[in-house]
């Protein structure tokens, strides 16, 4: 636990990148190692060898695994992940026009359920053993449990089929309205927001709690500060680090929601452009889209461990 | 601690519930809350609907037995048919089969596996615990449903493979607590006399450790076959888990989607179901004494 802000930084980021290094070699090797190459699924079972063998060469199939993922992870880090097996499009251009959809999905969820979440869970730790608190409590066991596929049907079938007030498909327009932006984004954000909300209002007030129950908290409260300015002053700014974890550990549940949620709604994002890539076997889709969303993951945290390192007043002296 | 300047840090229910607080204290290890005694009935009804489900069917599951689809209930069909036609209560104890069978036996391995590995990583040197840390630690950052993804389009679906995925996708969530209450024990006494009396590790590990961690990893388990039930339902919902004519909770509700716009109860029916399932163990895991939620690392001792 030594060492100045920046080195600490820096070490976490160079753990990181080892990490995403590691996990690109998971995936290249689970989706490469199998029996029949892509060679085999584009020409299909009839497939004469000798044209086998000519596309297995133009796909650079014929070389050892090694350079086959080399070359892959060149491709990777310069952008150029290969082209997709279905369309024979380049697949970044496909992520391209996909990737800003799944981060405004991403970013609407965000905006929506971190301010709740934040004032739900301090206002629930103020006001511990309340029916708020105890509220919170049961909808937050039921809400983590339940799989977002049934809020998002249930949506869809009392909002968009029996009340007609939102659109079940979401339509991605060029300049939308504010009308057809709430009328689309609203169901599946709200699906997404279902559990994210819940962890995290539950862990900020785990959180905020776990400082009230600290000497200095009860110090404070026995010089007759109130309530409030309690949690406000002294157990929030020490709260920070662990929020920042709970935050971003939720937010990461987005990443598999959104697998559900953009398939559900038709929403052209990359989670749903990875479903189709499975039923098409389109690897270097998939590959290239597992690649991201781990990379999402990673930085949600890597975001959440600086934000500890950074709010800790025991490494600011240097 | 002067028990008026700060709320204690006891369970918030009790506070408020009219029996005196002492009466409940000392009965708190063996008595459940009230939403931990429903959670446990809930597990318990799903459990047996498991173990009996073949033997209890009214008809084959994958018989066409009525010509009406999408049926309500009646005394013939309790719960109704499905968009062919077949009885749904004979779906439903069959899928709740598959859904808890696999679920269980994936959340079994995943937690067996990360028990071990954390005694493992405890008990041997450096090299080991960065090898197996750095790769578990890369596994933890691939969304389990995106492994899943990956996995189904590699090598297809099929009941094994997606128990192998299940179990692979949550054994890191299994080492991380297991590492933590090893390595905690690791320095407690009675550990550091075995090993100056000069047990061998294997010794130190089965005999010394693994009693005192069963407790908090039971807890674990039960959450990680929560979030398997979830994986599961979830990949069958996008057609990728079980595959027809098999179907498990969450097929069932694929199958039946279209039925969900005249609210047929062959589609809300599983979906209770999972959601019942679900809730209860998680409704019980909170309820149990020193449960070790990773929510509340505070609780893990």
């Amino acid at each position: 636990m030594s060492g100045s802000i920046p080195s600490l930084i820096a070490k976490r980021i160079a753990v990181a990148a080892l990490t995403l290094l590691l996990v690109s070699m998971i995936v290249f090797s689970i989706t490469s190692l199998l029996p029949g190459d892509a060679a085999q699924a584009l020409l299909g079972q009839n497939a004469t060898p000798a044209a086998l063998a000519a596309l297995r060469a133009q796909l650079g199939l014929d070389q050892p695994a090694i350079i086959r993922y080399l070359h892959w992870l060149g491709g990777l880090l310069t952008g150029h992940p290969g082209r997709s097996l279905s369309d024979g499009l380049p697949v970044g251009v496909l992520i391209g026009k996909r990737l800003p959809e799944s981060l405004l999905l991403a970013g609407l969820t965000t905006a929506v359920s971190v301010p709740l979440a934040l004032a739900l869970g301090i206002v629930a730790a103020m006001y511990r053993g309340s029916w708020l608190d105890r509220a919170l409590t049961i909808t937050t066991l039921s809400m983590v449990a339940v799989p977002e596929f049934l809020v998002a049907t249930a949506g869809v079938l009392i909002f968009a089929v029996e009340l007609h007030w939102l659109s079940a498909l979401t339509f991605v327009l060029d300049h939308p309205t504010l009308g057809q932006l709430l009328r689309g984004y609203t169901l599946p954000v709200v699906s997404l927001c279902f559990a994210v909300t819940a962890q995290m209002a539950r862990m900020t007030r785990a959180a905020v709690i776990d400082q009230l129950n600290q000497p200095y908290a009860e110090m404070a409260a026995l010089k007759g500060v109130g309530l409030s300015r309690r949690v406000l002053v002294h157990a929030l700014p020490n709260a920070v680090g662990p929020i920042a974890n709970a935050i971003a550990l939720s937010l990461s549940y987005l990443l598999g929601g959104a697998i559900i949620v953009e398939t559900i709604f038709d929403y052209p994002g990359v989670a749903r452009l990875m479903v189709d890539a499975v039923s098409n076997r389109d690897m270097p889709v998939l590959q290239a889209c597992a690649m991201i969303f781990s990379a999402g993951y990673l930085g949600l945290v890597l975001i959440a461990d600086v934000c500890s390192i950074l709010s800790n007043p025991k490494l600011r002296r240097s | 601690m002067s028990p008026q300047a700060v709320p204690s840090p006891e369970p918030q229910l009790a506070a408020h519930s009219p029996e005196a607080g002492s009466a409940r204290r000392r009965r708190s290890r063996i008595a459940l809350s009230a939403a931990g005694r429903v959670g446990l009935a809930l597990v318990v009804f799903w459990m047996i609907v498991a173990l009996l489900g073949p033997w209890i069917v009214p008809h084959r599951p994958g018989a066409v037995v009525s010509s009406e689809v999408f049926a309500p209930m009646s005394l013939r069909f309790p719960l109704g048919t499905d968009f062919l036609g077949r009885d749904m209560l004979s779906r439903i104890l069959i899928g709740a089969r598959y859904t808890v069978g696999l679920a269980l036996a994936a959340a079994l391995a995943a937690s067996l596996a990360g028990t071990v590995l954390g005694l493992l990583v405890a008990i041997s040197g450096r090299w080991v615990e960065e090898v197996v840390s750095r790769i578990l630690d890369a596994i933890i950052c691939i969304p389990s449903k995106i492994f899943a993804l990956v996995m189904v389009a590699a090598f297809g679906s099929s009941v094994p493979l997606l128990l192998l995925t299940a179990a692979i996708s949550y054994t890191p969530g299994a080492f991380r607590i297991a590492r933590s209450l090893a390595v905690n024990l690791s320095v407690t006494d009675y550990v550091q006399a075995a090993r100056v009396r000069g047990e061998r590790r294997l010794h130190v590990a089965c005999i010394e450790m693994l009693p005192n961690m069963i407790h908090p990893m039971l807890a674990d388990f039960g959450l990680r076959f929560m979030f398997i039930v979830l994986l599961l339902s979830g990949l069958s919902f996008l057609g990728l888990g079980v595959q027809p004519p098999a179907a498990d909770l969450g097929s069932l509700i694929r199958e039946n989607i279209s039925g969900l716009g005249e609210g047929a109860p062959a589609v809300i029916l599983p979906a209770i179901a999972i959601a019942t399932l679900t809730i209860g163990v998680n409704l019980m895991i909170d309820a149990l004494p020193g449960r070790g939620r990773p929510a509340e690392r505070g609780g893990t001792a």
